[in-house]
């Protein structure tokens, strides 16, 4: 006798704990055949402001860990991501169909995570600067995470692109609201799961999944997100600035239209990082 | 002799619970979760938010607290945001010795000036001494005197004992409004916060409050406790025709929160008790979230904390 297939019911992460849409909508996904896989809960604004408020919980205590206990964290995620690196794998090729491909973003997005692992004591000391100023003051510039960043993650590299946009804006101390590809979100559920078992704290990386058409003027005007990183078409990156121009958000924003090369390391590094943190000049007077 | 002595003053609390009736606790909390699920949207939300800011008795008890905090606190209360849509709160709520300092910048409005007294939070002091400490409040210029109730007492059985303190207090009160703090968290059981709520009411005016906390233990307002002191005072005015207030005090802190609140006036009370002298919030966090949601409201965007005054250093 045959056992009734137990299938997961896929969930978005907020604020460590893995919740349903607040609407309980869902949408299907399908394999590339055509056969329907699961239902991928539909976020609306609701679960947008949700978690940004989980996001600010967490922000307080995410910047007072020192930079090196961010990085062992990172690198922990890079450690759990390996684990499960072959169910990562199916988790895109089931949408794409690709398998070799998958495999193939799977070890970058690993690595990626072990990049900015590396990334969390070292940036300070190339960003951060002495300055020479002619007063009798000692002057010193040092970084400073800006506080929620909203992302928008791209269609294509469903897991590589997501985490190159998380990983810079965590690793400077920022926490995050994402958004994960329409088309293939089940790689962003998996990581949901990788999140919480790899000593993040909760709320320091919130995952959504739906159609950006319900969240994108949110992420544009919601005031308490301070940044937003987005790969966006045309008419998407009108709203953006349209919606950011009433809070002064600083936006950062990759066309959709022309994908960007998630696997050139170009796509990593210190430049990422440096898009979000405010820098803080610092004027201590001295005896001359 | 002796040993029939505990048995007769217990007796006093327990002719008062047969009196007033038990709470079928099951049944209330089932009612007070379904208040939970009402939805209040656009209109009849932005009517509740304004409502709930002219009920904020905006609130700092704190030994910290300075006549500059007091200055910022009362400024606050007059003009919580400069839309000038958004009502002044309905008071401020200090400790005894600041009322003076509160007086110079509310004196002529329409914001009152509330104190706690009677040895906030605990009540442990002579009797003398609460009634002095009312006075003082009182000439100093305080409009409504927060007092707790002897909790001790109560739970001991001598019931009258508490009934003759609160009508003391109510005199030292002269013209001032009463408010009477039960400490629900301290009285054990529902059936206890039912007692002391119908042993409060008999002894006040039309137009004095019972409270439930001072805020200052593990757990403060709740919609259960709320909904047990709500029933008490609608039972009460069938009876005697007497109007009582009430105020939750402590643990209100998110709009969401005061508009279920409010459903639950509406739907125990009715409209009457819909206004701020018969319904108020001991709130000091509620206020600016208030005035978040209010903002989210107009504009239609979400709103973050560190635009009002509190939490300016937040994440």
């Amino acid at each position: 006798m045959s056992r009734l297939p137990v299938s997961k019911t896929p969930k978005c992460l907020v604020g460590g704990s893995f919740i349903r849409s607040e609407s309980g909508r869902v949408y299907p996904i399908a394999s590339p055949s055509g056969e329907f896989l699961c239902n991928i809960p539909l976020c609306t604004r609701k679960d947008v402001r949700n978690a940004v408020e989980a996001a600010a919980k967490a922000g307080p205590a995410w910047i007072k860990r020192s930079a090196y206990n961010r990085g062992q964290i990172l690198y922990r995620l890079a450690e759990m991501l390996e684990s499960r690196s072959e169910e990562l794998a199916g988790s895109i090729s089931t949408t794409t169909g690709d398998h070799p491909a998958a495999r193939r973003e799977i070890d970058a997005a690993i690595d990626r995570a072990v990049h900015y692992a590396g990334w969390t004591d070292k940036f300070e000391a190339l960003l951060g600067s002495v300055n020479p100023v002619a007063s009798p003051h000692f002057n010193f510039t040092v970084t400073e995470p800006m506080g929620i960043v909203g992302i928008l993650a791209p269609e294509e590299a469903p897991l590589l692109g997501l985490l190159s946009m998380v990983l810079p804006a965590i690793t400077a101390g920022n926490t995050v609201v994402a958004l994960a590809s329409k088309a293939h979100p089940l790689p962003a559920i998996l990581l949901g799961e990788i999140i919480t078992v790899s000593d993040l704290p909760a709320g320091v990386v919130n995952l959504l999944t739906g159609s950006r058409a319900d969240m994108v003027e949110t992420f544009a005007t919601h005031e308490h997100i301070r940044a937003l990183h987005a790969t966006a078409t045309r008419t998407e990156r009108t709203s953006i600035d349209q919606g950011a121009s009433t809070n002064l958000k600083r936006t950062a924003l990759l066309p959709g239209e022309s994908p960007r090369d998630w696997f050139n390391n170009g796509a990593a590094g210190l430049d990422e990082i440096r898009q979000f943190l405010e820098f803080k000049t610092v004027w201590h007077p001295i005896a001359s | 002799m002796i040993p029939s002595m505990p048995r007769i003053q217990r007796s006093g609390l327990q002719s008062l619970l047969r009196e007033v009736g038990p709470v079928d606790r099951i049944g209330l909390e089932e009612r007070v979760a379904k208040y939970t699920t009402r939805s209040i949207k656009k209109s009849s939300k932005r009517f509740a938010l304004n409502l709930a800011v002219s009920m904020v008795d905006l609130t700092t008890l704190e030994g910290k607290d300075t006549p500059g905090k007091i200055a910022s606190l009362c400024l606050k209360a007059l003009r919580p945001h400069p839309d000038p849509s958004i009502p002044s709160t309905a008071a401020v709520c200090v400790y005894p010795s600041l009322v003076r300092h509160a007086k110079k910048h509310l004196a002529g409005t329409s914001v009152k000036i509330a104190s706690v007294a009677t040895a906030f939070p605990s009540g442990q002091a002579p009797l003398r001494t609460r009634l002095e400490e009312v006075r003082a409040a009182v000439a100093d210029g305080a409009d409504e005197i927060d007092m707790v109730i002897n909790r001790g007492a109560f739970l001991a059985g001598e019931v009258d004992l508490v009934r003759d303190e609160i009508a003391a207090v109510r005199e030292a009160c002269s013209s001032a409004t009463l408010k009477v703090i039960l400490e629900t968290s301290e009285l054990e059981t529902c059936d206890n916060i039912r007692a002391a709520s119908f042993l409060a009411m008999s002894v006040l005016r039309e137009g004095d409050f019972i409270k439930t906390s001072t805020g200052k233990t593990s757990e403060n307002a709740t919609l259960a406790n709320n909904q047990i002191m709500l029933d008490a005072i609608r039972d009460f005015y069938l009876d005697t025709g007497t109007a009582i207030s009430m105020k939750p005090a402590g643990g209100i802190r998110t709009s969401k929160q005061a508009i279920q609140f409010l459903i639950a006036v509406k739907e125990t009370l009715g409209d009457a008790w819909l206004n701020n002298s018969r319904y108020r919030f001991g709130a000091s966090a509620l206020l600016n979230d208030l005035l978040r949601q209010i903002l989210k409201e107009t504009t239609g965007r979400y709103q973050a904390p560190h635009t009002f005054s509190e939490a300016s250093g937040s994440y």
